[in-house]
């Protein structure tokens, strides 16, 4: 099972300015992605969680293009391929 | 008779500082600084980004001795001195209307106010953010600007990118209302209709900074965002001189992002804190619409985070079903004792028509929604009938036909016969 992360600019710098990164061992959820990301990246997963280990509050993380706050969070189960991204919330008008 | 004039900005212009009295950028979670830049996020902890000044000698002697347009409040934005006399549509200084009518059909006892941002060159109040956006997109050597936009934005940049020869690019929800779209395209520049709903649009521009093909553009609302909402700041200037510098008891203001409420506070704390108003006790109250009300949500649990929701409301400019802004309009909310409250579609058209056949004044949906909020909030008690309460509308009716096409309509259809005029006015 494999998945990928895409990566904001100004987390870049974890990354080797790579704007995708794939994770070949992400375990079931996107709690556990997150986990094997900072494995692969060191340092990057305490800017998307905060001290409790929820997401922070001005970051939205999208599973298969879905707010994962519409579904389960951190719980949110991954499938095969399923792709993960994580952008920093701006407000609109 | 005002004269817009298009002049190069003066020979002096290298001696000016590029963004006036701004020192910086600072994270408005963490507090950490950053260089002026078109930066919006904080590497940190992805707060967002504010700009710090160092705001000294202003006197309201300079002020009303300015241009009869936002950039008499120059000194109090992130923009150089010569920024006005850069080509722009010169937005702001719009009406505030005593609207002594409206006051009487809901049994006010205190005067009401109509800030009428319906005034402005694109009708709403999106062209104030775009001016100090363009602005600073010129100082950061951005050829281009861009936006995510629920209409209203997209007709601000596609003016004001006409207007000084810039570059454009608009993104917006495929499903706007007509008015919007037409506006925009006619305006020229490029628009992208994205098929997904606004929250939708604002992720696709959040992934497209950073992309090669965006490298010279400056996304208004996203990356140029610090500047941008620094100005709506003038709506809350403007109304404080306009009511001959001081405060209102209440204001209502419309609730998207929640940009627009946090910044009128904080010009009237501005102000406050130069010794250009009195200290006053005023009240900060928030609308939504019933079909995207994630902050009203949140005021009313007594919770201060805010549960995304799928819009669904004719009140499209207010659409926004993940506002990063709402935690800090909650915040200002609370501080002065206001409230967020929500009404629903058929509310909002009721309170559409009640604003235009009492007052002459045609608003947008959103402007709709604040004027049905507040009906409900003095219906509730949670505002009070003898306090001085301005409603800010901020767009203009004629873009949001849809909303009372249904409802509206000729008296009668007749003949061009007196007798069929008698026929049509006789009581029944």
């Amino acid at each position: 099972m494999a998945v990928t992360v895409r990566i904001p600019t100004i987390l870049r710098t974890y990354t080797g300015d790579a704007a995708e990164v794939a994770l070949v061992e992400p375990g079931d959820t996107l709690g556990s992605a997150l986990a094997a990301l900072e494995a692969a990246a060191p340092g990057i997963t305490p800017r998307i969680l905060d001290d409790e280990g929820n997401l922070r509050r001005f970051v939205n993380v999208y599973v298969n293009d879905e707010d994962v706050r519409f579904l389960d969070g951190l719980a949110t189960p991954l499938a095969d391929g399923a792709s993960i991204a994580v952008i920093p919330a701006v407000a609109g008008g | 008779m005002t004269v817009l004039a298009n002049t190069a900005p003066p020979d002096t212009a290298a001696d000016q500082p590029a963004f006036g009295n701004a020192t910086g950028l600072v994270c408005r979670e963490c507090g950490a600084d950053y260089s002026l830049g078109a930066a919006y996020s904080c590497i940190e902890c992805f707060g967002p980004l504010e700009v710090a000044y160092d705001l000294t000698g202003i006197t309201r002697e300079a002020i009303t001795a300015g241009p009869q347009s936002l950039w008499r409040y120059a000194p109090l934005l992130p923009v150089a001195p010569y920024a006005g006399s850069e080509p722009n549509l010169h937005p702001g200084m719009t009406k505030l209307v005593r609207a002594d009518n409206l006051a009487d059909a809901l049994g006010m006892t205190a005067p009401l106010w109509v800030k009428d941002d319906s005034g402005n060159p694109t009708h709403s109040f999106k062209d104030r953010v775009v001016a100090v956006a363009q602005s600073a997109a010129r100082r950061l050597g951005l050829s281009t600007i861009a936006c995510a936009s629920t209409g209203n934005l997209a007709n601000a940049v596609a003016a004001a990118a006409a207007r000084a020869g810039m570059g454009s690019v608009v993104v917006i929800p495929a499903n706007l209302e007509a008015g919007k779209v037409i506006t925009t395209a006619t305006y020229g520049g490029t628009l992208l209709a994205v098929r997904g709903n606004y929250d939708d649009v604002n992720r696709l521009c959040s992934e497209l900074i950073g992309d090669p093909i965006t490298q010279t553009w400056g996304f208004v609302n996203v990356n140029l965002r610090p500047y941008y909402a620094e100005g709506s700041k003038t709506l809350g200037y403007e109304v404080a001189e306009q009511l001959g510098w001081r405060t209102p008891g209440q204001v209502v203001i419309p609730v998207a992002s929640g940009s627009l409420l946090t910044k009128v506070d904080k010009a009237w704390r501005e102000l406050t804190s130069l010794g250009l108003i009195p200290e006053g006790d005023y009240r900060v109250f928030g609308a939504q619409a019933d079909g995207c009300s994630p902050v009203a949500r949140a005021f009313a649990d007594g919770i201060d985070v805010i549960r995304p929701v799928k819009p669904d409301t004719i009140a499209k400019s207010l659409a926004i079903g993940n506002p990063a802004d709402g935690p800090y309009a909650l915040d200002a909310v609370r501080r002065t004792g206001g409230a967020v409250g929500s009404v629903s579609d058929p509310e909002i058209v009721s309170a559409i028509r009640l604003l235009a056949r009492t007052e002459g004044i045609f608003a947008e949906t959103a402007g709709g929604v604040t004027l049905a909020t507040f009906q409900r909030l003095l219906e509730s008690g949670q505002a009070a009938r003898d306090s001085e309460t301005v409603l800010l509308n901020t767009g203009d009716g004629l873009k949001t036909l849809d909303a009372v096409a249904d409802v509206v309509g000729p008296t009668a259809v007749i003949d061009a016969s007196v007798s069929q005029v008698h026929e049509a006015l006789a009581t029944p």
